[in-house]
Formats: C-alpha cells, sequence, structure tokens
C-alpha cells in the first residue's frame, strides 16, 4: 500500500487533535456523536453526518454495521440490522463517507467490529479508510493483546486507533490502554451494552480524574449518556461525551421512505438529531466554565 | 498392543499416565512444549491454535477471561478439584460411558466394524455434562453465584440447568425461538430444573443468536456471572477448557479400545457444529498419527451458501464470537445465514482448534446432508435400538458409508454424542408422521 508520510497537518490524528486544541482555546468540551451508516439509508446518513457538522461537534462516530455485534445494546443492533437490511455494504459507506468528509470539517471515526477489518485485510481496510477520509477508528472489540497488526497500520497512515477502558479494566491494564490509545481515549461509564441510561455511575468521577494522570490524549466519556443534563455532568470531569443510542433512537423513526408508515419523514429527523446536538453542545458548553 | 513406552515422556498428550489411572478422568496440563512440539501442544499463552484462537471481545470482558483462566490453572493444579470432578463424572454422569461394537449396523454396512463411543448414555443424554460439571465447579471456585449459557439444541442448556441445581446456582439460558420451537421437550426439562429460558428473537433466532444475547448478558454481569459457553468456541481460554473437559471422551476411549480390541481404531469420527464433542474425542488422538479422524459437518440442504452450517467445508478464516476460525460470512465479515436440520449444528463458526486441525491436515473435514442424517437416524433406530440424535446423525451417515468401503478387519469408532428423544417430535413432523409416529393419512 502507498502511505504518505505521517503526521502531518492533515492526518487524522493531527485533525483530532486540532479539534480538541481548538475546544480548549474557547473553553468548550467535546461532543462525540454517534450514528449507524446506513439507517435509515445512505443518502439519510450523508445528510446527519452534515447536520451533526453544522450542530458544532468536536467528532463524529460513524457505526459500521456489524451483523453480530456484541458491545451493542438493543438499540444499536436494531439500526445494525435495518441498516444490512437497506443493502449498506463497504463499498457504500466508503463511497458516502468521501462525498461527505470532503463538504464537512468535523472529523469522522469509524465504529467498526474487528470482524469486519480482519475480513477486508487491514491494510486495505486502513488504505480504504484513509482514501475515504475517515479520522481513525474505534474497535470495541479488539483488546490490545490482539492489537499491534492494527496498530502499526494506523499509525503509519496516521489515523486515530481510539481504546477503550470500562468499569472492569484493572488499574495496571488501564494505565497500559491509556498510553497506547490515540486521538482520545474512550472511557466507558458503565460495565455493560451501548444504551441509555436513566443515571450516571457511581465512581465515575474519580475514575475519569485517575485516568487524567494516566492519559496524555483527552478523555471522552460514553455507553449510557443520552440528555443534556448529563452530558453536563461527565464533562465536568471528562474531555467530552460521545451520544450513541438516544440519536440512533431518532432514527428509528425515519422509517425508509417506501414505507407508508413511516413516522416521521428522515428530513424532520435530520432536524432532530440536529437540534438533539445543539443542545449537548449547548450543555457541555456551559459546564466547561 | 500399541507400545506405549515413550509416553512417559510427553507430558500434554491426552493418553499419558492420566489415561491409565483406574479412574483417569483428570487432566494433564499442557504447559511445557517438547522441543518438536506435538500438535496437542496448544493452544500458547494467548490462547492460540497456530493462527486461530484468541480473544477478540470488548474490553469489559478482559478480566473476566482473565479471572477465568487463572481459576482454570489453579483448578488443575489442585488434586481436590479432579477428585471432585471425577466423583461427579462416575457416580453423577455414570462415567465411563461404554464402548459398544454396534454389529447389526456393521453387518448391514458390510465393512469395517463400527463401535459407538456412548455418549448417550451420560446423564441428561448428551456429552455436554462433561463440560458443565467442570465449569460450574469453576464457578463455584470464583465464587459466582448466577450462570447464563446458549444453547441450540438445547442439550447445553438442560446440561448446564442440570449443573446449576445440583450446585445451588442460578441459572438463565439463552436459545433462539426457532430452537425453542424444535427442541421443546428440552426447554421444559430445563424449565424443570428450575432455570429460566430466554427466548432470543433476533437475527435467525438460532444458536449464533443466543450467544450474542449471553455476551451482551456478560457484558453488564460479568463481575458476579459465570458464562458456561457449550462448545469449544468464544474468546480464550474457553476453547481450551471445554476441550480439556470433553477429553474425557477420547481419553476413555482409548483406554477401552486397547482393553476391548487390543488396538487403537483405524478412524474416529465425530459430527462437529461447534465441534465440542469432536475436540473432546480427537484431541487424545491427535498425536498418534495413525489414526484417522474425521469430522463431519452439516451439509443441509445443498452446498449453496445458506443451505449448509458446513463452516470448515466451506467457510474461510474470521473472527465470531471471539475467536478467529473458519466462519461462514460475506465479503464484507457480515456472518452468513446457515441452515441445517440439526439446531446444534446450526452454527456459521466452528471452534479454533478444528481450524487448526484442518489446516495441519489432521483432521479431515466432510458434510452430510439434512435428508442423509434423517435416513441415519432411522437406520440406526432400526439396526441399534438406539435413538441417535439428529446432530449425531450426520457423523452416522458417513460412518456407515465409509464402513462399506473399507475391510472388515478395520475399525471405526464413532461418538454417539447424544440420544435423539429431543429430535422425535420434530423427525416425525418433517416425515409428515403424526405423533404416535403412523404414517399420517391425507
Amino acid at each position: 500500500m502507498s502511505r504518505t508520510a505521517f503526521p502531518h497537518a492533515d492526518s487524522g490524528v493531527a485533525r483530532i487533535a486540532a479539534r480538541f486544541a481548538a475546544n480548549a482555546a474557547a473553553g468548550r468540551k467535546a461532543v462525540a456523536p454517534f450514528v449507524t451508516a446506513g439507517d435509515p439509508d445512505t443518502a439519510t446518513t450523508a445528510d446527519v453526518l452534515a447536520a451533526i457538522d453544522r450542530a458544532g461537534a468536536t467528532l463524529i462516530e460513524l457505526g459500521v454495521p456489524y451483523s453480530d455485534p456484541i458491545a451493542d445494546g438493543a438499540v444499536i443492533q436494531a439500526s445494525y440490522v435495518r441498516a444490512l437490511a437497506q443493502g449498506m455494504s463497504l463499498d457504500r459507506l466508503f463511497a458516502m463517507v468521501k462525498d461527505v468528509t470532503g463538504r464537512i470539517t468535523t472529523p469522522v471515526l469509524a465504529m467498526v467490529s474487528y470482524s469486519i477489518i480482519y475480513r477486508r485485510g487491514i491494510d486495505r481496510f486502513v488504505t480504504e479508510s484513509l482514501a475515504a477520509g475517515l479520522a481513525g477508528f474505534v474497535v470495541p472489540d479488539l483488546p490490545i493483546e490482539e492489537s499491534d497488526d492494527l496498530a502499526a497500520a494506523c499509525e503509519a497512515a496516521g489515523l486515530a486507533l481510539v481504546r477503550l477502558v470500562t468499569p472492569t479494566t484493572p488499574p495496571e491494564r488501564a494505565e497500559q490502554i491509556a498510553r497506547r490509545s490515540t486521538g482520545f481515549l474512550y472511557c466507558v461509564s458503565v460495565a455493560g451494552v451501548t444504551g441509555a441510561r436513566t443515571s450516571l455511575p457511581d465512581g465515575l468521577v474519580e475514575r475519569v480524574a485517575w485516568l487524567r494522570t494516566k492519559a496524555s490524549v483527552p478523555i471522552l466519556v460514553g455507553f449510557g449518556i443520552s440528555t443534556p443534563e448529563q452530558a453536563r455532568a461527565v464533562a465536568a470531569v471528562a474531555d467530552g461525551v460521545i451520544v450513541g443510542s438516544a440519536l440512533v433512537r431518532r432514527l428509528a423513526e425515519a422509517a425508509p421512505p417506501q414505507r407508508a408508515d413511516s413516522a416521521s419523514p428522515p428530513g424532520q429527523v435530520v432536524a432532530a438529531i440536529e437540534q438533539h446536538v445543539q443542545d449537548l453542545v449547548k450543555a457541555v458548553e456551559t459546564s466547561a466554565k | 498392543m500399541v507400545a506405549t513406552g515413550s509416553e512417559a515422556t510427553i507430558k500434554n498428550v491426552g493418553d499419558t499416565a492420566d489415561a491409565f489411572r483406574p479412574r483417569g478422568y483428570g487432566f494433564s496440563m499442557a504447559t511445557v512444549a517438547p522441543a518438536s512440539a506435538p500438535l496437542s501442544a496448544v493452544p500458547d499463552a494467548l490462547g492460540r491454535f497456530g493462527r486461530f484462537g484468541g480473544r477478540y471481545v470488548p474490553e469489559t470482558l478482559s478480566a473476566a477471561l482473565d479471572q477465568l483462566e487463572q481459576a482454570y490453572d489453579e483448578a488443575m493444579a489442585d488434586p481436590s478439584f479432579h477428585a471432585e470432578l471425577d466423583s461427579l463424572l462416575a457416580a453423577f454422569v455414570g462415567r465411563p460411558t461404554p464402548l459398544l461394537f454396534a454389529r447389526r449396523l456393521t453387518a448391514l454396512a458390510g465393512g469395517a466394524q463400527i463401535y459407538f463411543k456412548r455418549e448417550d448414555l451420560s446423564h441428561t443424554g448428551a456429552h455436554k455434562i462433561n463440560n458443565t460439571l467442570g465449569q460450574g465447579l469453576l464457578a463455584l471456585r470464583m465464587g459466582k453465584r448466577r450462570i447464563i449459557a446458549e444453547t441450540g439444541a438445547g442439550q447445553h442448556g438442560v446440561a448446564t440447568a442440570t449443573a446449576c441445581a445440583r450446585f445451588g446456582l442460578d441459572c438463565v439460558v439463552y436459545m433462539g425461538s426457532e430452537d425453542v420451537r424444535r427442541q421443546a421437550p428440552n426447554v421444559r426439562n430445563m424449565r424443570f430444573m428450575g432455570a429460566e429460558v430466554r427466548p432470543v428473537e433476533t437475527g435467525s433466532r438460532t444458536l449464533r443468536d443466543a450467544i450474542n444475547e449471553a455476551m451482551r448478558d456478560w457484558m453488564g454481569s460479568v463481575e458476579t456471572t459465570h458464562y458456561i459457553i457449550g462448545s469449544v468456541v468464544g474468546p480464550h481460554p474457553f476453547p481450551r477448557i471445554v476441550r480439556d473437559f470433553q477429553s474425557v471422551i477420547g481419553r476413555e476411549t482409548v483406554e477401552q479400545c486397547r482393553r476391548q480390541l487390543g488396538r487403537l481404531p483405524d478412524t474416529v469420527v465425530a459430527c462437529v457444529g461447534g465441534g465440542s464433542n469432536a475436540a473432546g474425542m480427537f484431541y487424545p488422538f491427535v498425536d498418534h498419527a495413525d489414526v484417522r479422524l474425521v469430522g463431519v459437518e452439516a451439509g443441509g440442504r445443498s452446498g449453496q451458501p445458506g443451505d449448509h452450517a458446513a463452516s470448515l467445508s466451506y467457510g474461510s478464516p474470521g473472527i465470531l464470537h471471539g475467536s478467529l476460525s473458519y466462519v461462514l460470512q460475506n465479503d464484507d465479515g457480515q456472518t452468513a445465514d446457515v441452515h441445517s436440520v440439526s439446531a446444534g449444528l446450526d452454527y456459521p463458526g466452528v471452534g479454533p482448534e478444528h481450524s487448526y486441525w484442518r489446516d495441519a491436515g489432521r483432521v479431515s473435514y466432510t458434510s452430510v446432508t439434512d435428508a442423509a442424517a434423517l435416513d441415519a437416524f432411522d437406520t440406526v433406530a432400526r439396526q441399534e435400538g438406539i435413538l441417535p440424535a439428529l446432530e449425531t446423525s450426520h457423523a452416522l451417515a458417513w460412518t456407515v458409508e465409509e464402513a462399506a468401503r473399507r475391510p472388515a478387519d478395520e475399525i471405526i469408532v464413532i461418538c454417539l454424542s447424544g440420544r435423539g428423544d429431543k429430535d422425535a417430535a420434530e423427525i416425525a413432523r418433517l416425515r409428515g408422521l403424526s405423533a404416535d409416529g403412523q404414517q399420517a393419512t391425507s
């Protein structure tokens, strides 16, 4: 594969770092919304990414649909099923991302199962991601022990490989993970699958504070965060929040255009997501002051 | 008799001195590989069987898998663990299970002699109990009082419910709703023993989806719950643990062949879905290069994608449910739909050690169609007075055909992995018979 010498100013890692630097300068915290690629269809996803960009998100996590996602709760799993039923494929995903990343400034990271990366082949997957304008990956089923090959390919391509720490991660292991994470460190708030929850877990504040002493990259907290109030509380201690299932649930309301019983047309849903992300951005702005 | 003089030096081979203890249910540990490592000297510290295996799971599960590995290593080094498991295998399961000459089936085939390793005589009617008792004891050692499991045919679910009842543990079993329908007697029996059966409505509503749901449960319950996985699949250390607990089948078979037949068999056969009965049967034989090993997968309706569940015959390397192995998936890495008449073989993946054996050329894998398996069920029922499980019937179909091609002085041993009572109603339905087995009048 052909790789440019990295890091340079346009690399995924550099673009992500620039977003956090801009946040710091403006006294803002990060909002990183998650949506599934191809739910309810590819064109709507492109519109949603543009809407999230307009709403002032720091980063975007784009879920690559997978048939057997064991880290995801019912909402995101159902969204993957819908996307695959609509014919979402890697080729279509990369084509859509390439089109959208040419028009927006918010860096887009792929949330993707290692099953998919492995099948495509690491080098090919990284090359195609780079060409599509992705800034990095979150690979929720790739623990550090298995990650050397992908980490090397990402480093050579200047793409971020975001690692996850969870409440069950022992401290020594968390330190190793924090050291190896690039782009940012994903702090999973609860032991469990993705999905909105009504309250924030005990000990989260302390855990983030401890991680901050170990990580050289920003720390974003995800899993279970849905409302602006929760986002504000988390952003008071972390560098920002990741919000997924709450937005994906809205997408579930936008049935495919050909369906007469669709609860809301895609246009309305895109607007609702833009508003939701704006509210989150506003909430964490306040919390940084 | 086959010479046994060199075996004392090979510590990690299944049929070492352990197999010749009066009640040889214990394990030898695969810790130190000899200079030229035998095929049995796997997995390595990262759970690799050659290139296969490993641990591809969310970080949330990493600590629990480390804890399990440590608990398992400690248990293996603890004579009291072996004593307790051996005593349960003898008095609760009824081991050793017999090795039976299938006289009329052999005569029918007209060639090699066919022997049944009678796992169907195990308590709960299949080999699955060997693993659930072992893992149940591990859960007790880890102080985990809640057990979750997945099940396809329901045999592993029943075996898990049984172990939990015996040990006083809470039990939740995930089962695809399609399998709940196909295997109603097992669902009822799980509930009789106090287990909660949760039907899974996602995806294909079969074994693969049940594993997904069990994993999701475990993501949120891992600190208090042990996941008793039912086959030699999943992230490290599960493939190793399940293989080791099931290897009692092969160790007994080696000993019985030597004692009853005066030699090892020419061919050993087992059905392969996830592959636990096959792994347990084959593992003590893999270093005996002159014993041919054959795994029989579910050929379904045809070799077309979606019509079968034969991962080793038609699949390619990929990652499913936490390990790298042969998988049926599309070019994008999405898991393919699979089909088998047998709920226990209806799975798009296979244990990583089977992939290792396949690529090493040590085990041959083939497949048998739904129709041939159903015919073998009928044949064995009438010739031998045994209703075999539909899973096992796949291996039986291949065995009868193969025996006909081999000379009469050859010996084929088949792992008769389970009894077919659970399948009787479904077979009657597929055959168009009434509930009492009569030809329905149209």
